[in-house]
């Protein structure tokens, strides 16, 4: 019973979408291109090529009730072959090459990927490492590179953005 | 005539609300998380995006593998045909009774399981492994369920059970039934993959049993397997709202009554899916293990049931 006063009392906290400011104007963004674009149903597989969870953090901070990505139509889904859109972290590590590869073969048309971190980008401080095969797009075709260390859920939504921008229309 | 119409305006109906009871579910449970949630029509969203996607297919995957959806999809409709959703006594009472609907339903859970283990993945394997732990289990205790139910009614026709209690209205109220629905409740729950069996929206394989099956499978073959599903949960639950509260069904065939059978039919569900929600909020995921205890005594209930349905017939 305490559960349930608890949330009562908290009511809603996902930010609601009409009180200005630039996240929430992107976000009316990213619903309107989903809407046009994949039927406003995206399924997002994170796949963790070597990344040091860093921003997996901020990837599951999309998730929370307060950036709530589910009232976009963008979801987190278990399986490649569910998946419209991959987001892959992390410098490429030479364990994950294969696997990273085979996941996004594993991924039906249309597909999209989204490199999250600047370690996807230049290997961060991994750069140069024996256990590093080297940035994501060394591996497969990247549609968009998110910039940080880690990016903000913000910061991920405007590449998860730009990269449904990339889609052709169907 | 008519009364075809409303055979087939029956399955058009259930098919096509199936994905927005689910959606109602899942946008309710968003709420209770404090959450906004995806609106209640995002699984027709999610159906219109899957059809015309790619289907990638793992090249170890056999003809089984292609087939299944068809299979499951199939079973499920064909449950749709059977089951008493609008209108008592009806044309199709004669194809089935009971004992069609529950082997029917594990026909499906028997092609689905064939699906899991057919591309050789470790997941499909275990998920195969868990649905038919949970289906053994669960079967006896669906059929024993509503049979205590027939055994009041005199009759294992679906329709005949539920034009029964609509005549003696206070059937309902004696243990027999009480116990029935208790048993059928927790059976409901365990076979269309909610908590505390199975988390439908966890995406952590090692917990998964449902989605663990279909994991292999894209596009329209994802659509199909999805949209049974959920055409299993809507059907599961209307048995619940017809057999245990049958007020409101329609036994003519006019207008008025059916359009009367449809505004209650819908209530009853919104209040099954708010139960569901408010009871998926409050426990946990039960551990494997603990799952067979749990329809254990859901089994020895139906058992009960039964047999006091049997003493003060």
């Amino acid at each position: 019973m305490r559960l349930f006063s608890k949330i009562l009392s908290v009511g809603i906290v996902t930010e609601p979408l009409d009180n200005g400011g630039e996240e929430v104007e992107l976000a009316r963004q990213v619903a309107a291109k989903t809407q046009k674009l994949l039927g406003r149903a995206v399924g997002i597989r994170e796949v963790d090529a070597g990344s040091c969870n860093g921003c997996e953090i901020e990837i599951t901070g999309l998730t929370s009730p307060i950036y709530d990505l589910e009232r976009f139509g963008l979801c987190f889904v278990a399986s490649p072959r569910h998946a419209d859109m991959l987001l892959v972290t992390g410098p490429v590590t030479r364990n994950m090459e294969v696997p990273l590869r085979k996941t996004y073969e594993a991924t039906p048309d249309p597909k999209l990927v989204v490199a999250v971190g600047d370690c996807a980008k230049t290997c961060g401080v991994f750069q140069g490492s024996y256990a590093v095969v080297g940035s994501v797009d060394a591996v497969i075709p990247v549609d968009v590179f998110v910039h940080g260390c880690p990016p903000e859920p913000s910061d991920i939504l405007r590449g998860i953005l730009a990269a449904l921008d990339r889609l052709p229309p169907k | 005539m008519s009364a075809w119409f409303v055979e087939i305006f029956q399955v058009v109906f259930v098919v096509a609300l199936a994905p927005g009871l689910v959606g109602l579910i899942r946008w309710i449970k968003a709420r209770l998380q404090s959450r906004l949630g995806a609106p209640p029509g995002q699984p027709y969203r999610e159906l219109g995006k899957l059809f015309h996607k790619e289907a990638v297919v793992s090249k170890n995957a056999s003809w089984i593998f292609r087939f299944a959806p068809y299979a499951v999809s199939a079973s499920t409709l064909a449950i749709a045909f059977l089951v008493p959703v609008l209108v008592v006594p009806r044309r199709l009472d004669m194809v089935g009774d009971l004992f069609v609907v529950v082997y029917l339903l594990l026909l499906g859970t028997f092609w689905l399981a064939l699906a899991g283990l057919d591309p050789g993945s470790a997941f499909g394997g275990m998920g195969s492994s868990r649905e038919v732990t949970v289906a053994a289990l669960a079967e006896p205790t669906t059929a024993t369920a509503i049979f205590s139910l027939a055994l009041g009614a005199g009759s294992t026709n679906l329709g005949a059970i539920v034009a029964a209690a609509l005549n003696d209205p206070w059937t309902v109220l004696t243990p027999g039934h009480l116990l029935a629905f208790a048993a059928l409740f927790i059976v409901a729950i365990a076979e269309t993959g909610r908590l505390p069996v199975d988390n439908p929206s966890t995406h952590l394989e090692l917990t998964m049993i449902h989605e663990a099956m279909i994991l292999e499978y894209s596009g329209r073959y994802l659509a199909l397997l999805e949209w049974a599903a959920w055409l299993k949960l809507f059907v599961f639950l209307s048995l619940l709202a017809n057999l245990f509260f049958p007020w409101g069904i329609a036994t003519t065939l006019t207008p008025g009554a059916l359009s009367w059978a449809i505004v209650t039919l819908l209530v009853k569900l919104a209040l099954l899916a708010v139960v569901i929600a408010v009871m998926e909020t409050r426990v946990a995921k039960l551990r494997l293990f603990r799952v067979p205890e749990l329809l254990t005594a859901s089994f020895v209930l139906a058992l009960l049931a039964i047999t006091s349905s049997f003493l003060l017939r």
